[in-house]
Formats: structure tokens, C-alpha cells, sequence
């Protein structure tokens, strides 16, 4: 049962009111302008004035265009069908495929109920020793790469893609470059996985609001993939840009902003889509690996900071390589106990010694005397980040750990590291 | 939130059910105003319309006390997770309500009471045997006035609905009585003798809290830190060893993954000191990040009245919350719905007395027959940014007795627990005589000195002396208040082995040595502290231990020329 309006009351921003009754929160509705059809969302009802926010944006609507409720919220298809194929934000084909409409499932259902959730513990390698041995990203988690814009994000995020061992990969663009959308298609072409990948796409020439459905859709389809078995990666670029939408509709709807702008619920709105990573019992998994740019390199602004709070861990990524202070893999622990009895303990150990370089390298810099401990600890600092953290780096972590007990013996006597001696009896090797 | 217009009586903090789509939506009047009732709703809000029926109940937002809460997993509203898992699959479907106690379990039933004896609310009317506790069963908490026993059933097994007494008010009222009652989540139980002043130690079996910054039994504190500074780790170390009776764990706007990771491994961990799983001594209440958020702000007082209701059974409550800022923004975002005056950064205006009446409900307390019980209360606080200049954390400042912050630079430089041993402070007494944690608190405040100063005039321009206590406050930090939670014995170390390890450590903090440079200084300190490490790792008076004990002391004596000017008396 469709019904239709005629007259919108008023439009300020991407918000739009029309009179109307029998209208259900969160309904999808289509709002049909000169410049073709948009869709709309109710997100506020008082009594029959019904507020609705327009994907494509408040740009162009008349008020006497038709609003047409759809008696539904929104839903995408789902089926193997998707696989291979290119949809924009909205979930329209951006590819001249056909549109699916074969099994409509709800987007951003409810959450899995904890007690039905698994202890992850399957370690996804990436041959980054920045990630496999100091912070080891597991299957099942919500993780963001930490950046400033200009950054190689998007390299890593394809490269992480392709190198994962995954049954689909979901990517989900939210004012996405042009040509950073190319370079993923190519990428994942190239890596022979296009054909187990689904792209939802909103780039940046896009209206800015159509950019919140991403996420959701995305998410839903990996979560339905999930459920039937598959372990499935997706990739949300840039979810910094999705906040800004969603500040965006705060204002206009003129809720009081908490923070810089930014709507009170940002953690609890970041946080429904995060929380849809999950390892399903007895079935398949969701790894989100997100990208946040972070204005003005801080770390403190509302969306870094959120996100920080919400996500297990994240990668910070500075002058094109993972920093160890700063980067984080919260779930690392429920893998690296069993990868081999050193790691643990080389991975902290290292970056103790790498924080203390850091130390070091400030003194000198403020030109003190360099002590014979200061000159260990700057050799080291160098070895450590010409052959551990540059990117170009791609080893296994049993190399990356016999690399970094080599870089030790070369630069310190065993117990200036600080390791156990059991450890040290059995991995030290000796000077050359 | 949605409105209603009613007819008839309304109640603040009354249960309602939105009636849309089929479902029953559990919600709570937050305002009321002439004939219209705002609501909020526990649920997700999608399909609800104009026109919708409202059910009214007539009921506060209630816990149910009774036998069998132990052992369980809830959400924020005390509905059973698991249950609902089997009826409902993989998600969290709306709608769907369980009873929170097993309704059909038969309980041994041993009467305390005669018939014609007078009780008053709170008082034990018989027992169970809940695990390993007894647990009291009790007359409701909001009977009021002395009232009658006018029959108690004999010793047998009955579930918790049968009528197991009936008590006479003073008006000559009968109660019945069965082994569960609901009290309202908003209303601290006040059914004790007298409040005391909390003075034991509540052991956590962290060196650097049971030493530095204690924490007492019906005591608050509060653990303020960035993200990723470790304060979910702190508190699941803390739950599993603390010295306590009871454990309740409200996971409060959080990920759900933490949770899991607790409700995996509890049954599993035994608990040395009972022989039982440890999720046998814990109740989890978990209202996570992606769960409906006006459903967070009640979790919290769920939390707390279950903490009450065991703390009336005379045992040592610890209720942690992870995180209370998730909480105090759900209730900025249902204020910015009622379209409330804000205050700062958003927050209600009544964030502060809310906060401290929360902590108030902390507390050690003589019951009415004699026993004494307790709630501590533990919360973290994820300020915006990391900067505790904000109105969560500041508010509970305020009121709490223990602040232990976390800082940003000690976890980034692997420096766990990244609690900050000289930021961080402690109303309370510790397991270690106040002279010589001064002296040790001291030392750290000295050698963080040095290390600024060095940083300006460099090492060179430093002194040997006033190097040595450099190298002594970093020993400190390093093998005492940095701990390992990942190695199986020095995550939980008892107070007599603290004390012990302390004395040791003290023999060198006060020791004048005997060094010809910095570096020999130098390489002195990190041979002591290589053996400390091992130390710390190995069995309480094992023969290891014993071995590198006697190295360590053979390292000082080799270089200990005295006792340094400001150190006797130790
Ligand atoms: N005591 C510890 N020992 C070793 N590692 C730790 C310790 N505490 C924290 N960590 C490391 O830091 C990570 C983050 O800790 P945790 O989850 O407790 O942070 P948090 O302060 O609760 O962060 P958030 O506010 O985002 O929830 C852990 O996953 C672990 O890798
Ligand atoms: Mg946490």
C-alpha cells in the first residue's frame, strides 16, 4: 500500500516535511523531483507532520513534488547475484547491470545478541610485521586505519584485502575519490577477487547524505553472506566522511551538538555499525577494516576519538608507516599466544626499547652528549624502523620475529632488553 | 521518544509497552506533562507510528530479587540473554521478554523464623543454598514498619513463586511472601542498621593499587583514561581476582566482545579459594554499544540494586561499570530529546547529582541482625579526547574516594597497568605501613624530576646521585608498579607476597651505593631488574624464587655502602 503526497510543507538543508498519517518511523519513502527520483527516510513523526531526510540531498526539491511512502523501511537485495557488481550509495547499479530486487532484507536490523557471539581467535596474516607481530589483526574485528588525508589509506586497505585469506570482500565508499574508486577496482581486478567482491559507492561528487545508507547496506549484505558461512571483509572508506553527513542532519533538524558540531549520538550511531563485526558461532564472520581521516592530524577530534572508543584497536598511519605508538590491536592477545613462545614477548619488548630510542633521539636533537647507552638505543631505533616498520617490508611473522631478535643481538647485550632469560636462552642469537 | 496522550493516572518512571506491529515494546515515562506522557522506548524505534496503542502498567522500572540471579547474563532491563538466544537465534529480537528467574527451579527452603516473630524489611525470613552462598531470603525491602510472622511453611523444596511466609503489617494487612520480589532500579535499598565508614582494604591483587592507591571494601573509585589505555583489562583482572563474595559486572554502552571474552572464560576459571567457577560468585549485566541506549541508562540502576540485594545478605559486593560516560550520554541524548536546557558539552544539568547519587549507593552497612555487607563501586570514565577536564569525569571526581587515571604516554610505552602512580590518589589505607609507600611514592617523584631535568640539561649534566635515583624510580615502576597480566603469576599476587617483594625493593630504594659512573650505575640496575622480572614470575617461595631472591640481595650487598641519609628508620 503506496501513498502519495503532493505537498511538502518545507525544506531546509537535506530535511523535508511533508502532512501525512499512517506513516511508520524510519519508512522510506521516494521523493520524485525535476532532477529524477530521490529516496527519503522518515526520521521524525509529530502527529501527521512527517520529517524525512532526502538522500540526494534538499538541492532542487519543489514543494510541489511528490512524496511517495513506500510502507517499508529501506531494504537491499540479496544473493549471489550481488557478487562482482557495483552499486552507488543508495544500493542502484553504478555498473549499467541490471537492478536486483530478488530477497529484500531490512538494512540495520538489530544486533547479535552477545551471548551468541564466539571469542575470536583466528589470526588474518598480512605479512606486515607492523601488523602480524605488534598488533595481529584477528578475523571478526572492527579495526580502522588512523590517518590524515594523503596518507596511502587506501594502498593499504587493497593490500590487506587481497592478502587476507577471505571468502567475499564488501567495499563500502563514503566520498570516495574518483580515482581512488578506480584504483580499488583495479586492484582487486588485478588480484583476481573481483568476482567475490561487491562495491557500494558513494564517491565524492555525490550528495553528501546519501553517503549514511553505505554503511548499513554494506553491512547487512556481509552480515546476511555471514550468516550463510562466509567470512567476509569489509572495507569502509572514509568513515569520517559518513560522521560529517550525519552532522549535517543534526544540524538542520537543530539538535543541540555536543562536541564541534557533532550530534550527541555519534558514539552510539558509529557504534551500531561497528558492532555488526562479529564471528557467528558455528557459521561465518564480518571483519571490518575501516579508514578515518583525521582533520588536522588530531587525534582528539569527535570522530577519531569516538571511533577510537568504539573500535578494537587501530592502525596509525604516519608518513607512510604504522607507528607503534598510537596503533593498536585490542583482540592481538587471543591469537598471539599460540603463534610461537616469543612473540609476545618480543612485541612488547621492542617497543619499549623503541620508545626509549625515541627518547634518545629527543636528547640528541636538543644536542646533549649521546651516552653509549643513547648510541645503542639510536642504532637500533634505525635498524627497527628501516626493517621492521616500512611498508614495503612483507615477510611472515616467524621471519619478523627471528628478524627481531637479530636486530637485538646486534644492538644490546641480552639484558639490556629486558626480556625473560628463559626466552633469551632460547632465541638469542649471537652477534656476527 | 514518542508521546502519549492518556486517560486516567500516570506515574514517573512507569513501565509502558508501545503496541506496534504486532510487538510489545517495553518503554518508561521519562516526563509528564498535563495529559501527555513521554516516553522512552528499550527498544529500536523503527515502524513505530502515530496512533500506535500504549499499555500502561502501573509498575516502576523493577529488578527481580530472588534466588538464582548468581550465574547469570542480562541485559540492561534484566532480561536473560541466553534464553532469549535460544528463542530467538543470532539476534537480538525486540519484543521478546523472559522472566529473569527461573520460574519452575525447585530451592531448598530452610525457615529462620517463627511464627508470631517480628521482622522488618530486610530482614531473613529463612535461606537457600545459592553456590556456595547461603542465600537469604528476606522480608521485601519497601514493607514498611514492624511486621508478624503469621505463617512460615516448614523445611521442603519450593520454587520461587510459592508462598513460603505471610507477615502482618500494623495495620493488620497480610503479605503473602515468596522467595522473589521486585524493587524499583532508581531507589537505593535503605533496609540496614547503620553505614560505616569504609576502612578495610578490598585486596585487588594489583600491586600498584593494593600498595599505592587502595581501594576499600564499600568504597567508590573511578578509572578515567583515553581510549585503549587498558581500563576494560584493569577491570576484568580486578573481577576475577578480587577479594570479594559477589561480583557484578555492568558493561555499560561497550563492545560486545569484551563481554563475551568474560562469559567464555568465567565458567572455566576456578577460584582458588572456593574451588568453583568463577561465574558462580558473578552476575553480568550487559547492555553493549549496539543495544538500545534508553535501555543503557537503566542498566547501570539494575546493576546496583542487584549489588544491594546480595550486599543484604551480609557479603562483600564489587560492582564494576564499564563504561559510566556511556551512560551519562544516554542520558545526554535522551535530554537533548526532551529538548532539555543543556549544560556544558550537551550533558543534562542534573549530570552531577545523578552521578553521585549512583556512587552513593557504594557503601559498608551493619544490617538490622548484626552482619556486615558492602557494595564497592568501580567505574571507568572514557572522557572526549582523553582529557579528564570534562564534565563526567570531573563530576566524579567529586565524590568518589579512589581516582586511578590512566595515562595515554604509559600505555603507548607498554607500561601496564598504565595507571599513573603519581597523578592517580587514594582515600583509603593499603596493605603497606604509610611510611614506606611514602617513601616509595617519593622516590618516584624525585626520579621523574631527574628524568625532566635530564631531559634539559642531558645525562651529563645530571649527578651520580642524583642519577641513582633516576635508575631507583625507574626499578620501582619496572618490576613493582608495572605488572604482567598476561603471565600466570604475576597477575594476581597476594598481599603478603606484595609486602614481601616491597621490602625487598625497599632494601635497595634505601640503600646508598657504591658505583664509579653512570654506567656502571647503569648496568647495575638492569641485572637487578632482569632478576626482579624473573622473580616476579616465579611461584610464591618456590625454589626459583628463593634462588633469584638471594641473587638479588647478593647484587645489593655487593654494592651497598649504607643507608642513604633520608632513608633510616626503614
Ligand atoms: N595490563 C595490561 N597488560 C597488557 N596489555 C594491556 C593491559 N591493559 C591493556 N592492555 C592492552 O591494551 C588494549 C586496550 O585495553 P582496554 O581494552 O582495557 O582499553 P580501554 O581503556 O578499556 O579502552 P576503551 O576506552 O576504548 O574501551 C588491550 O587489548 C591490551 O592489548
Ligand atoms: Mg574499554
Amino acid at each position: 500500500m503506496q501513498k502519495v503526497y503532493s505537498k511538502i510543507e518545507s525544506i531546509a538543508g537535506n530535511v523535508i516535511t511533508v502532512s501525512a498519517t499512517g506513516v511508520r518511523n524510519k519508512e522510506l519513502a521516494v521523493v520524485e523531483t525535476r532532477y529524477g527520483p530521490s529516496l527519503a527516510e522518515v526520521i521524525r513523526l509529530k502527529r501527521d507532520e512527517v520529517a524525512l531526510q532526502v538522500f540526494n540531498g534538499g538541492r532542487g526539491v519543489s514543494t510541489s513534488d511528490e512524496v511517495r511512502f513506500m510502507g517499508e523501511p529501506m531494504k537491499v537485495s540479496f544473493s549471489d547475484n550481488l557478487l562482482g557488481r557495483i552499486f552507488n550509495g543508495s544500493g542502484r547499479p553504478r555498473d549499467g547491470g541490471p537492478e536486483l530486487t530478488d530477497t529484500m532484507i531490512e538494512i540495520g536490523g538489530p544486533s547479535v545478541n552477545p551471548a551468541r557471539r564466539i571469542i575470536p581467535k583466528n589470526m588474518v596474516r598480512t605479512g606486515i610485521p607492523m601488523i602480524d607481530l605488534f598488533n595481529s589483526l584477528v578475523e571478526s574485528q572492527k579495526l580502522p586505519i588512523f590517518s590524515v588525508s594523503g596518507e596511502p589509506y587506501n594502498e593499504l586497505l587493497a593490500r590487506i584485502a587481497l592478502q587476507a585469506e577471505v571468502d567475499i570482500i564488501i567495499l563500502g565508499g563514503m566520498g570516495l575519490k574518483y580515482d581512488d574508486y578506480l584504483f580499488f577496482k583495479d586492484t582487486l581486478e588485478k588480484g583476481g577477487v573481483l568476482s567475490r567482491t561487491v562495491f557500494f559507492v558513494h564517491t565524492a561528487a555525490d550528495p553528501v547524505v546519501e553517503s549514511l545508507l553505505v554503511p548499513d547496506i554494506a553491512l547487512a549484505v556481509a552480515e546476511n553472506f555471514a550468516i550463510h558461512g562466509k567470512r567476509v571483509l569489509v572495507l569502509l572508506t572514509d568513515m569520517t566522511n559518513f560522521a560529517d553527513a550525519m552532522k549535517e542532519i543534526a544540524i538542520t533538524m537543530e539538535q543541540v551538538p555536543s562536541n564541534r558540531g557533532y550530534p550527541g549520538d555519534l558514539y552510539t550511531q558509529l557504534a551500531s555499525r561497528y558492532e555488526k563485526a562479529v564471528d557467528f558461532d558455528g557459521s561465518g564472520s564480518i571483519t571490518i577494516l575501516g579508514v578515518t581521516t583525521m582533520p588536522g592530524d588530531d587525534v582528539t577530534h569527535p570522530v577519531p576519538d569516538n571511533t577510537g572508543y568504539i573500535t578494537e584497536g587501530q592502525f596509525y598511519l604516519r608518513n607512510g608507516r604504522i607507528e607503534p605508538f598510537g596503533s593498536l590491536s585490542r583482540l592481538k592477545q587471543q591469537v598471539n599466544a599460540d603463534t610461537r613462545s616469543d612473540h609476545r614477548a618480543i612485541m612488547d619488548g621492542m617497543i619499549k626499547l623503541y620508545a626509549s630510542y625515541k627518547e634518545s633521539l629527543e636528547k640528541k636533537s636538543m644536542g646533549f652528549k649521546m651516552s653509549d647507552w643513547d648510541e645503542k638505543l639510536l642504532a637500533y631505533g634505525g635498524l627497527f624502523e628501516r626493517e621492521m616498520m616500512d611498508l614495503s617490508v612483507n615477510i611472515p611473522l616467524e621471519a619478523a620475529l627471528d628478524k627481531g631478535w637479530e636486530i637485538l643481538a646486534s644492538c644490546f647485550e641480552p639484558e639490556e632488553t629486558g626480556l625473560k632469560s628463559e626466552l633469551i636462552a632460547q632465541y638469542w642469537t649471537n652477534k656476527v | 521518544m514518542v508521546s502519549v496522550e492518556f486517560a486516567g493516572e500516570a506515574t514517573m518512571n512507569e513501565v509502558c509497552y508501545v503496541h506496534s506491529g504486532g510487538k510489545k515494546l517495553k518503554s518508561e515515562i521519562i516526563r509528564i506533562n498535563g495529559n501527555v506522557a513521554d516516553i522512552q522506548v528499550f527498544e529500536m524505534t523503527t515502524g513505530i507510528g502515530v496512533g500506535d496503542d500504549v499499555e500502561f502498567t502501573g509498575e516502576l522500572l523493577s529488578v527481580q530479587l530472588g534466588p538464582g540471579l548468581l550465574g547469570q547474563v542480562y541485559d540492561g532491563l534484566q532480561n536473560p540473554l541466553p534464553e532469549l538466544a535460544e528463542e530467538c537465534g543470532f539476534f537480538l529480537d525486540r519484543g521478546v521478554y523472559f522472566s529473569a528467574l527461573n520460574e519452575s527451579k525447585k530451592w531448598e527452603f530452610t525457615p529462620s523464623v517463627e511464627v508470631e516473630a517480628r521482622v522488618e524489611a530486610g530482614e531473613q525470613i529463612g535461606f537457600v543454598r545459592e553456590g556456595i552462598f547461603k542465600h537469604w531470603i528476606m522480608v521485601p525491602f519497601q514493607l514498611e514498619g514492624v511486621l508478624t510472622v503469621k505463617r512460615i511453611v516448614g523445611a521442603g523444596s519450593y520454587t520461587i513463586n510459592d508462598t513460603v511466609a505471610e507477615v502482618e503489617d500494623e495495620k493488620g494487612a497480610l503479605h503473602p511472601l515468596t522467595m522473589v520480589f521486585n524493587w524499583p532500579v532508581k531507589r537505593a535499598v535503605k533496609s540496614y542498621a547503620e553505614r560505616l565508614k569504609p576502612s578495610e582494604t578490598l585486596i585487588t591483587k594489583l600491586r600498584i593499587i593494593d600498595t599505592f592507591i587502595p581501594v576499600a571494601k564499600g568504597g567508590t573509585y573511578c578509572i578515567p583514561g583515553p581510549f585503549g589505555a587498558g581500563k576494560t583489562v584493569l577491570q576484568q583482572v580486578t573481577s576475577r581476582n578480587a577479594e570479594v563474595d559477589v561480583v557484578i559486572i555492568a558493561a555499560c554502552g561497550e563492545r560486545a566482545g569484551e563481554v563475551v571474552e568474560t562469559l567464555k572464560e568465567f565458567p572455566e576459571l576456578i577460584d582458588p579459594k572456593t574451588g568453583r567457577s568463577l561465574m558462580e560468585r558473578t552476575v553480568i549485566i550487559c547492555n553493549t554499544s549496539s543495544m538500545p541506549v534508553a535501555a543503557r541508562e537503566a542498566s547501570v540502576y539494575t546493576a546496583v540494586s542487584i549489588a544491594e540485594y546480595y550486599r543484604q545478605m551480609g557479603l562483600n559486593v564489587l560492582l564494576l561499570a564499564d563504561s559510566t560516560s556511556r551512560w551519562a550520554q544516554a542520558m545526554r541524548e535522551m535530554s537533548g530529546r526532551l529538548e532539555e536546557i543543556p549544560g556544558e558539552e550537551a550533558f543534562p544539568a542534573y549530570l552531577e547529582s545523578l552521578i553521585a547519587a549512583f556512587y552513593e549507593r557504594a557503601g559498608i552497612v551493619r544490617l538490622k541482625g548484626g552482619e556486615i555487607g558492602s557494595v564497592t563501586i568501580g567505574g571507568t570514565v572514557s572522557p572526549a579526547g582523553g582529557n579528564f577536564e570534562e564534565p563526567v569525569t570531573q563530576a566524579t571526581l567529586k565524590v568518589v574516594g579512589a581516582f586511578h587515571g590512566l595515562s595515554r604516554q604509559r600505555s603507548d610505552a607498554r607500561k601496564y597497568p598504565a595507571i599513573h602512580p603519581l597523578e592517580s590518589w587514594s582515600k583509603y589505607k593499603g596493605i603497606i605501613d604509610e611510611e614506606k609507600t611514602e617513601f616509595g611514592r617519593a622516590i618516584l617523584f624525585k626520579g621523574d624530576e631527574v628524568g625532566q631535568m635530564m631531559k634539559v640539561v642531558g645525562e651529563e649534566g645530571t649527578s651520580l646521585d642524583d642519577y641513582i635515583i633516576y635508575l631507583k624510580s625507574d626499578l620501582l615502576d619496572f618490576v613493582y608498579v608495572q605488572q604482567n597480566s598476561f603471565d600466570p603469576v604475576d597477575t594476581a599476587v597476594e598481599p603478603e607476597r606484595q609486602q614481601h617483594t616491597y621490602d625487598l625493593l625497599m632494601g635497595i630504594l634505601t640503600a646508598e651505593l657504591d658505583f664509579a659512573g653512570k654506567e656502571e650505575a647503569r648496568s647495575w640496575f638492569n641485572r637487578v631488574r632482569q632478576n626482579f622480572l624473573d622473580y616476579n614470575s616465579k611461584e610464591w617461595k618456590s625454589e626459583e624464587f628463593n634462588k633469584l631472591e638471594a641473587t638479588i640481595s647478593q647484587l645489593l650487598a655487593d654494592k651497598k655502602k649504607g643507608v642513604e641519609a633520608d632513608a633510616v628508620g626503614f
